[in-house]
Order: C-alpha cells, then structure tokens, then sequence
C-alpha cells in the first residue's frame, strides 16, 4: 500500500507502519521488557505522546534541513517548541516511560540522530535551548541497543547534504 | 464526559463506541469556532475535539480514546483478539485517515487542479478499501461484527455524500464499489449509529459554509 519501509513480517504476515508495529512486538512478545505500560490510562497517554511525535518532529525537522530563510525561521521556532513540549511531558522522569524504557521513547530517539543535520544547516544548538531533552537523548544512547542500532549522525548529515544537492 | 462538535466525524467515532458499549456519558457540545477555556485547559496540544474525560483522566485523539475505551470497557470489545487482526485494524484505520478522509475533504473545499487530484486519491484509497471487504458484511475480524475500524471509518458513510454534495463531486459511485456501498446501508442502518445523526440538511448547510471559508 505504501511502498515504504519498515515493514515486519512474522510467521510469515507483514505488518506495515512503525508505530503499529511496535504495538504488534509488545503484545505478541509481552513477557519481556514491556513497551506501553499495563494501565490503560497511562497507555492512552503514551499512545497519544507517540501519535503528537509522529505527527509533527519529522516534518518539521525536514523543513529545518531543507528550508531556508523565513520558512526555515519558522521550522526552527516550531522544533524549540515541539521539543519544549517534549521536555515538559518528560518532567522529572528518567525516560518517557518513568524509570524503563517505553512507548514513547522508542518513537522518539530515532530522531535525535538528525539533530546534528539541523543545527548544521539551521545554525542553532539543540542542547542551549533544550538541555533536558539532549539530557534524555543521552540516557537513552546509554542502552547498547539503542546505541548499536541508531545511525550515525555524521552519516545523516551526509545523507542530507547528498539530498539537498539534488 | 465526552466534549465534542455536532458536525465532526472524529467525535462521532467516540460516541458510536460508547454507544455500542451501553456506556453513560455526558455530552458537552464545544463552539470550535470560539473554544472553550475548559477545553484549551484539558487539550493545550492540540486544542481539538473530542476530548473524553473519565474520572479526572483527560484523553486526546479519536483513535487513542478508542482504544482507552476498549481497554475499560471490556464489553462488546471493538478491536480483534489476536494481535495480528489487532495490527491490521489499526493499519487500515491509519491509512483511511491520511488516504482518504484528508483527501476527500481537500477534494470538497478546492477547485480546479488541486481537486481533480484530491478526488483521485480519494478514489484510489477508496478501492484499497473495498479490497478489504471481501465478503464480510462489516470491517471486523472473523466474528464478523460491527468494530474498531467500521467506527473508525464510519463517516464515509454519512460525511462523504454530503461532501460529494459540497464539493459537487462523484466519489462513492455504487456501481464501482458496491460492497462499500452496501456496508454503508448496513451501517448507517444500525440501531446505535441510525438514531445518532445529525440532520442532513444542517450538515450540507455547515459544510458549505465551512468550504466557502476555507477557500477564501
């Protein structure tokens, strides 16, 4: 349907779409290191923190990197926002999940990796204006399995650099 | 209690899914138009409907409060059992939003090029759709009742023709999609979702308004 990546196929089924995904994984492997937490309040919660992440990091970080001038002012603004919200919602917790990894963490650090691609090309520091976010990134790249598998951030930019050029 | 607009489908997938379950609630009706401090209080993210308050707990997000109801009221349960069926009812929901009911609605408001090509990408996502009923009389798994992905997408059943009317469009053509279309009878046929309408008359007038508006 979509033609895009991830798709996960197990016992031979795809299933398609991230964030369904990692909902299919904690239901079916629920014993180990649960992702939502067991509430449904409290999963309603990180659902809808994931759903308000999906919908607005990544496209507005695309227009950081690959905008210019009034627009990418305003994409600037708006990710300080958007990361601002993210920082209260975290209030003192360790991760997103409390002291465990969850939901919304999972959703989340994979886009801390463009974070170096937007302050190169929006000339701005992450960490000055968000400590407490770059705070929570680097609690999170603690975990091995997280830190293995993220991309390098130096590739991401220039991964980005290669797509602006075009 | 459950905040909504009269004419919003996005609120009508929370009351069809409370209604389904025989849960009380109260309504309060919200002027999108001029909110409420109660409701830029309870959702300062978004400041949308509809939002549901359960006991203090305050949830955004049609399908997140889907899904919040589901888990607390365990009767006449919507989404499947089984993980996969429970993936794949989220999948399509997923894809009827951002494929279909965005398009549809972009397709009523604008003209010339930009609506030919909402309309096509309504109908293409609308074909994904009847794909998917093959042979059921609803979108549920293999009970074959009425679910989480009929409530998610029960507005092509009463919102779309009356955005076809709008934007002077022919989406839902029967001949082209007739078990959508008799899916649509069947739905809009159920006791719950039958008497929960709004009249039609007050919806065309609103949403002609509405087109109006956002096209200027």
């Amino acid at each position: 349907i979509h033609k895009k990546i991830p798709v996960l196929i197990h016992n031979g089924k795809p299933i398609c779409e991230s964030l369904i995904i990692v909902e299919y994984i904690d239901e079916v492997w629920h014993n180990k290191s649960p992702l939502l937490p067991s509430d449904p309040y409290q999963r309603s919660q990180a659902r809808f923190w994931a759903d308000y992440v999906d919908k607005k990091a990544y496209s507005t970080g695309k227009r950081v990197w690959s905008g210019k001038g009034e627009d990418q002012e305003a994409a600037k603004k708006e990710l300080t926002e958007f990361l601002k919200t993210m920082e209260g919602e975290l209030g003192e917790k360790r991760f997103f999940g409390g002291d465990t990894i969850g939901f919304v963490d999972v959703a989340l650090v994979p886009f801390t990796s463009w974070f170096h691609t937007f302050e190169n090309f929006g000339q701005f520091s992450i960490e000055a204006e968000c400590p407490k976010f770059i705070a929570w990134a680097k609690r999170c790249l603690e975990k091995e399995s997280m830190a293995k598998s993220l991309p390098d951030p130096e590739n991401i930019y220039g991964y980005a650099l290669g797509l602006k050029k075009k | 209690q459950l905040l909504g607009f009269w004419a919003s489908p996005f609120v009508f997938r929370v009351k069809w899914a409370l209604e389904l379950k025989g849960i009380d609630y109260e309504y309060i009706e919200e002027d999108i138009f001029n909110k409420s401090s109660r409701l830029l209080e309870l959702n300062p993210v978004h400041k949308k409907v509809p939002v549901f308050v359960h006991e203090h707990r305050v949830i955004s997000e049609s399908f997140v409060i889907l899904e919040y109801i589901d888990e607390t009221w365990r009767q006449n349960p919507l989404l499947p059992q089984d993980p996969y069926q429970r993936a794949m009812a989220r999948f399509w929901a997923k894809f009827a939003e951002e494929k279909l009911l965005e398009p549809a609605w972009m397709a009523m408001w604008s003209k010339g090029e930009e609506k030919e090509k909402a309309k096509k990408q309504t109908i293409e996502a609308l074909e994904k759709i009847e794909e998917q009923l093959k042979g059921t009389q609803y979108f549920g798994g293999d009970d074959d009742k009425i679910g989480y992905l009929d409530v998610a997408i029960g507005w092509i059943s009463y919102w779309l023709p009356v955005w076809e009317e709008v934007g002077s469009l022919k989406i839902l053509d029967p001949e082209k999609f007739p078990r959508i279309t008799a899916w649509k009878i069947r739905f809009l046929d159920h006791p719950v979702i039958r008497d929960s309408l709004p009249p039609k008359d007050k919806m065309l007038q609103y949403f002609h308004k509405r087109s109006d508006e956002i096209y200027s």
